[in-house]
């Protein structure tokens, strides 16, 4: 690791007021991201400014029709919930499937939709749920958030405060996980809402996105055999040592499939 | 940077370089080598603790994130003659060969016993995800765990 300088201001304004004065600042959340790009040296930020000391970015907050997440609240937490199980449970059951035990003790949520990874299982709930992102100084909905590779709306410097995730009727999250990292290969988020389905991808393209195609079979017959023969254009995904672009486009079709299938096996 | 935690409930303070592991601090500064290292890319759990309480990775958290904290290693919970009921599980259930994953994985092992609920086999698996060993296959692993889950 390169050295750096390391701070933990214990308020939003003094972590904004940080990162600009830093050279090449940096924030650092649960660091299950950040800690092991320093550590290969892949990056070599001036300054960390660690936000777990930071007040007002924990928390879950439940109302009739949204949950609400701070930030700096970890993936464990999420699983546990017992407010955020009895209302958006597909959503804690995607963070229980977020890596490992020890993963989830320190990885956050606003750590992990910030970075925007394509493989990341957040994102796909963030999409497929129609969230909406409080940043220090605006909000931003989940469809103008991600935009790229590791590129989102994100100004230099702009903080992440907290989601809020719309509830819906009844939703599922299905990945298939990769053996050695458990990131999502390909993972698939089905929300049903009074005004329709949403679906949210993760693992298959450059970033989190909705496939139109699915949303349209799944809108006219909320069945998993609905998806049978809609055509997926895998040109533009994602191909690597641990899939080819053409079998992301077929583990796509199945993990909605089953998403649709736990879907519809919960009361409606 | 100047930080002070506990470690295995003995109060420390050391001034450090802000880019100091807590897995220096512990092995380096303090001379605790039973927590033992063994990747870089934060997936083997060789270096498991406890952070107040929970299974972390102390490969990937600095030294000053453990700021007040209090930080358990495997010294802190038995001593030969006196096992925790979870080292004796993995020596009666042949849970170790080279023994380099133990640590972690008994650190690991303590955490799901204290925080997962009811385990049974399936649990224990998902449970040590973050745990790797290249020498025993888990199967005696996992029996250990089940067999201190109902010891503990
Ligand atoms: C072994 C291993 C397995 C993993 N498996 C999975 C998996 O299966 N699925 C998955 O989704 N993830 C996985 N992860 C990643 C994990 O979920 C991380 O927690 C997550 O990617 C980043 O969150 P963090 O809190 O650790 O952020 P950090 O690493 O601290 O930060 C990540 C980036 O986000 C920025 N940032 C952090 N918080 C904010 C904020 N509030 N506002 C603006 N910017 C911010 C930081 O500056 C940094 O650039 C894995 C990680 C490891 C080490
Ligand atoms: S040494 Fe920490 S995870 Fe491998
Ligand atoms: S006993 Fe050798 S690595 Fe697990």
């Amino acid at each position: 690791m390169y050295e750096f300088d390391y701070h933990h201001p214990d308020s939003v304004a003094a972590a904004i007021a940080l990162r600009a004065g830093a050279a090449d600042g940096s924030y650092l959340a649960g660091g299950m991201t950040l800690l092991p790009t320093l550590k290969q040296r892949l990056a070599s930020p001036s300054d960390l400014i660690d936000l777990a000391g930071v007040t007002g970015l924990t928390g879950i907050e439940v109302t009739a029709d949204r949950v609400t997440i701070g930030a700096m609240t970890r993936h464990a937490e999420v699983a546990a919930s017992e407010q955020i199980k009895g209302s958006i449970p597909a959503l804690a059951f995607l963070a229980s499937q977020i890596g490992d035990t020890q993963v989830r003790n320190r990885g956050t949520l606003g750590g992990s939709v910030a970075n925007s990874d394509p493989s990341a299982d957040y994102p796909a709930a963030v999409i497929g749920l129609g969230a909406t992102l409080q940043t220090d100084h605006r909000t931003i909905a989940a469809e103008d958030y991600f935009q790229d590779l590791f590129q989102t709306a994100l100004e230099e410097g702009e903080l992440i405060r907290s989601i809020a995730f719309p509830i819906p009727r009844r939703a599922a999250y299905r990945k298939f996980p990769n053996p050695a990292s458990r990131y999502a290969v390909v993972g698939v988020f089905v929300a049903q809402f009074a005004a329709g389905v949403r679906v949210g991808v993760t693992g298959a393209g450059p970033c989190a996105f909705r496939p139109a195609e699915f949303e349209a079979a799944l809108n006219q017959r909320l069945d998993p055999a609905a998806l049978d023969d809609v055509v997926i254009d895998h040109d533009r995904f994602n191909s690597d040592m641990h899939a080819s672009a053409e079998y992301r486009g077929n583990l796509l079709r199945v993990m909605a499939r089953r998403a649709v299938a736990d879907l519809l096996a919960q009361p409606a | 940077m100047k930080v002070s935690l506990t470690v295995n409930e003995r109060p420390v303070e050391a001034d450090l370089p802000a880019n100091t592991l807590l897995s220096d601090l512990i092995r380096g500064h303090l001379g605790l080598t039973g927590t033992h290292v063994g990747c870089d890319t934060s997936q083997c759990g060789a270096c498991t603790v406890h952070l107040n309480g929970r299974a972390v990775k102390s490969c990937t958290i600095l030294a000053a994130q453990a700021q007040g904290a209090a930080v358990t290693t495997i010294e802190g919970i038995g001593a030969p003659g006196n096992l925790h009921p979870m080292q004796a599980a993995f020596q009666d259930a042949h849970g170790l060969q080279c023994g380099f994953c133990t640590p972690g994985m008994i650190m690991a092992a303590i955490d799901l016993v204290q925080n997962a609920g009811p385990l049974d086999e399936t649990k224990v698996r998902e449970g040590l995800e973050g745990n790797l060993c290249r020498c025993t296959g888990y199967h005696n692993i996992v029996k250990a765990v089940l067999s201190a889950a109902e010891r503990l």
